[in-house]
């Protein structure tokens, strides 16, 4: 059985089909890339998964569980978190309470304000913010929100992770970083679904890449099938 | 045509810039250089007009920038394309590029730049009536690029233009600064890009913890071990 699985999933936006009969499922352990042109659905169909969107048709499943038309603090607490493309931190919230309002976000039990903090702090240190946790969110650079956010994501607890875009405007020394905390992430156990253009990266942690364009699934493979795909080189990699 | 002279900038206690100096001269690209943290959006904020700085100053064209407003710095012809775009999510694609035009001198041309603008980038015509929060993380990119055009800049500040693109658009962005420097616009160019942003500036200046600790000619820094290692992962 998928841990993550989606059955003609569609939403329009409109007139546009911003995400169209996609099919697509992500097995326990597994690092899945999601790449494709900008303005392909990518973040959509995340958008979707996470319950920030309904779709208009469609079905997506948690651990076999029909999940379509759950709210998103429901998707969360059963173990499927997200981080956002255009960061979404709590910009005057110190950095550490973001991470521990995470923490209580997952979870319907009671958890001591003392266990929370300590459980953010472990976590700042493990996505290396940990110098950072007393300045409001606001105050880090873009690149550092965008590991506050897979901090905070993390907090909550998930089986499942989406991350959105988490290596944009790192180096080329930074991302081999950031490649090591996703294998550090996958290695606690958590799968991994996550958006990508940096291809270095998406080619070396990634068991499996899908594709999309223009709303549709075109391609689905090994990174090395995706790489020399003539499709996929022609709409997304250029030559 | 930009000389930056010792500039220091503090966010409340912490000095997040030290004795900075620089210069762009006209018909230049020049690339800033550096890692997650060191100061690069923070100096550009600083040129144009968006954090002031504690000491030192900054010229365009002869004239003392610091201290003025932001707008009236894009007035004189500096643009300025934010890291994450930034653009008016309430607005439609079109009117956040008349957003660009509004110095009078850019006003005045706004048609031909419209013109322009959309062959750069044919998807902003094509969205031109939806709202920018509708649009991808990409077309949010080539928004912010496009309003700034939108200003007729003499000198256009670039704060990671390919964050968010496609790998093939990411080459096309290379190429379209390639062109407006053709066209006659000044650059600065920050990219995380290092190589790419190497091959195409003329200068470069590497920043690291708030400090210019190395600059020089472009095919010298692509040779330097230090860039190599610290920021093309070689």
């Amino acid at each position: 059985m998928f841990v993550l699985e989606g059955q003609g999933v569609t939403k329009y936006f409109g007139g546009l089909a911003a995400v169209s009969d996609v099919d697509f499922h992500v097995d326990q352990g597994e690092i899945v890339g999601l790449i494709g042109p900008n303005g392909a659905g990518k973040t959509t169909l995340f958008g979707l998964i996470s319950a920030a969107l309904v779709p208009n048709s469609g079905t997506i499943r948690f651990k076999g569980e029909n999940i379509t038309g759950l709210r998103p603090h429901q998707i969360c607490k059963k173990g499927l978190a997200r981080t956002f493309q255009s960061v979404k931190v709590f910009s005057d919230m110190p950095v550490i309470n973001n991470v521990v309002l995470g923490v209580h976000f997952g979870t319907s039990e009671r958890v001591k304000a003392a266990q929370a903090a300590n459980e953010a702090d472990r976590l700042l240190e493990f996505v290396g913010l940990s110098g950072r946790a007393m300045v409001p969110a606001k105050d880090l650079t873009l690149v550092n929100q965008k590991l506050l956010e897979v901090a905070r994501a993390l907090a909550t607890k998930p089986e499942v992770l989406l991350l959105d875009e988490i290596m944009a405007g790192l180096n080329s020394t930074e991302i081999t970083q950031a490649m090591e905390l996703v294998s550090k992430i996958r290695a606690q156990g958590i799968t991994i679904f996550m958006i990508e253009h940096v291809m270095k990266a998406i080619m070396s942690v990634c068991d499996r890449i899908m594709v999309l364009d223009h709303g549709k699934k075109i391609a689905e493979g090994t990174p090395q099938e995706i790489a020399t795909s003539k499709m996929v080189v022609e709409v997304y990699l250029g030559e | 045509m930009l000389e930056v002279c010792d500039l220091n900038t503090h966010y409340g206690k912490v000095q997040a810039l030290w004795d900075i100096s620089l210069e762009v001269n006209e018909g230049e690209i020049v690339a800033l250089v550096g890692s997650n943290g060191a100061g690069k959006t923070t100096l550009v904020n600083t040129i144009s007009g968006l954090v002031k700085p504690s000491s030192g100053s900054v010229s365009f064209l002869d004239k003392r920038i610091n201290g003025l407003p932001a707008h009236v710095i894009v007035e004189l012809g500096i643009s300025y394309v934010p890291q994450g775009g930034k653009v008016f999510p309430e607005m439609t694609v079109r009117e956040n590029m008349e957003m660009g035009a509004y110095p009078i001198r850019a006003w005045k041309q706004k048609d031909a730049t419209f013109e322009q603008v959309y062959r750069i980038f044919p998807r902003l015509k094509e969205r031109e009536k939806q709202l920018a929060r509708t649009l991808s993380g990409g077309e949010h990119q080539m928004l912010a690029i496009g309003r700034a055009l939108m200003s007729k800049p003499m000198l256009c500040i670039f704060d990671e233009p390919s964050y968010g693109l496609a790998p093939l658009l990411v080459k096309e962005m290379f190429q379209t600064i390639q062109n407006l420097k053709e066209q006659g616009i000044t650059i600065f160019l920050i990219e995380q890009n290092v190589r790419r942003s190497l091959e195409i500036a003329d200068r470069a200046y590497v920043l690291e913890n708030g400090r210019v600790c190395l600059q020089g000619d472009c095919v010298e820094l692509l040779q330097s071990d230090h860039v190599r290692k610290a920021y093309m992962g070689l």
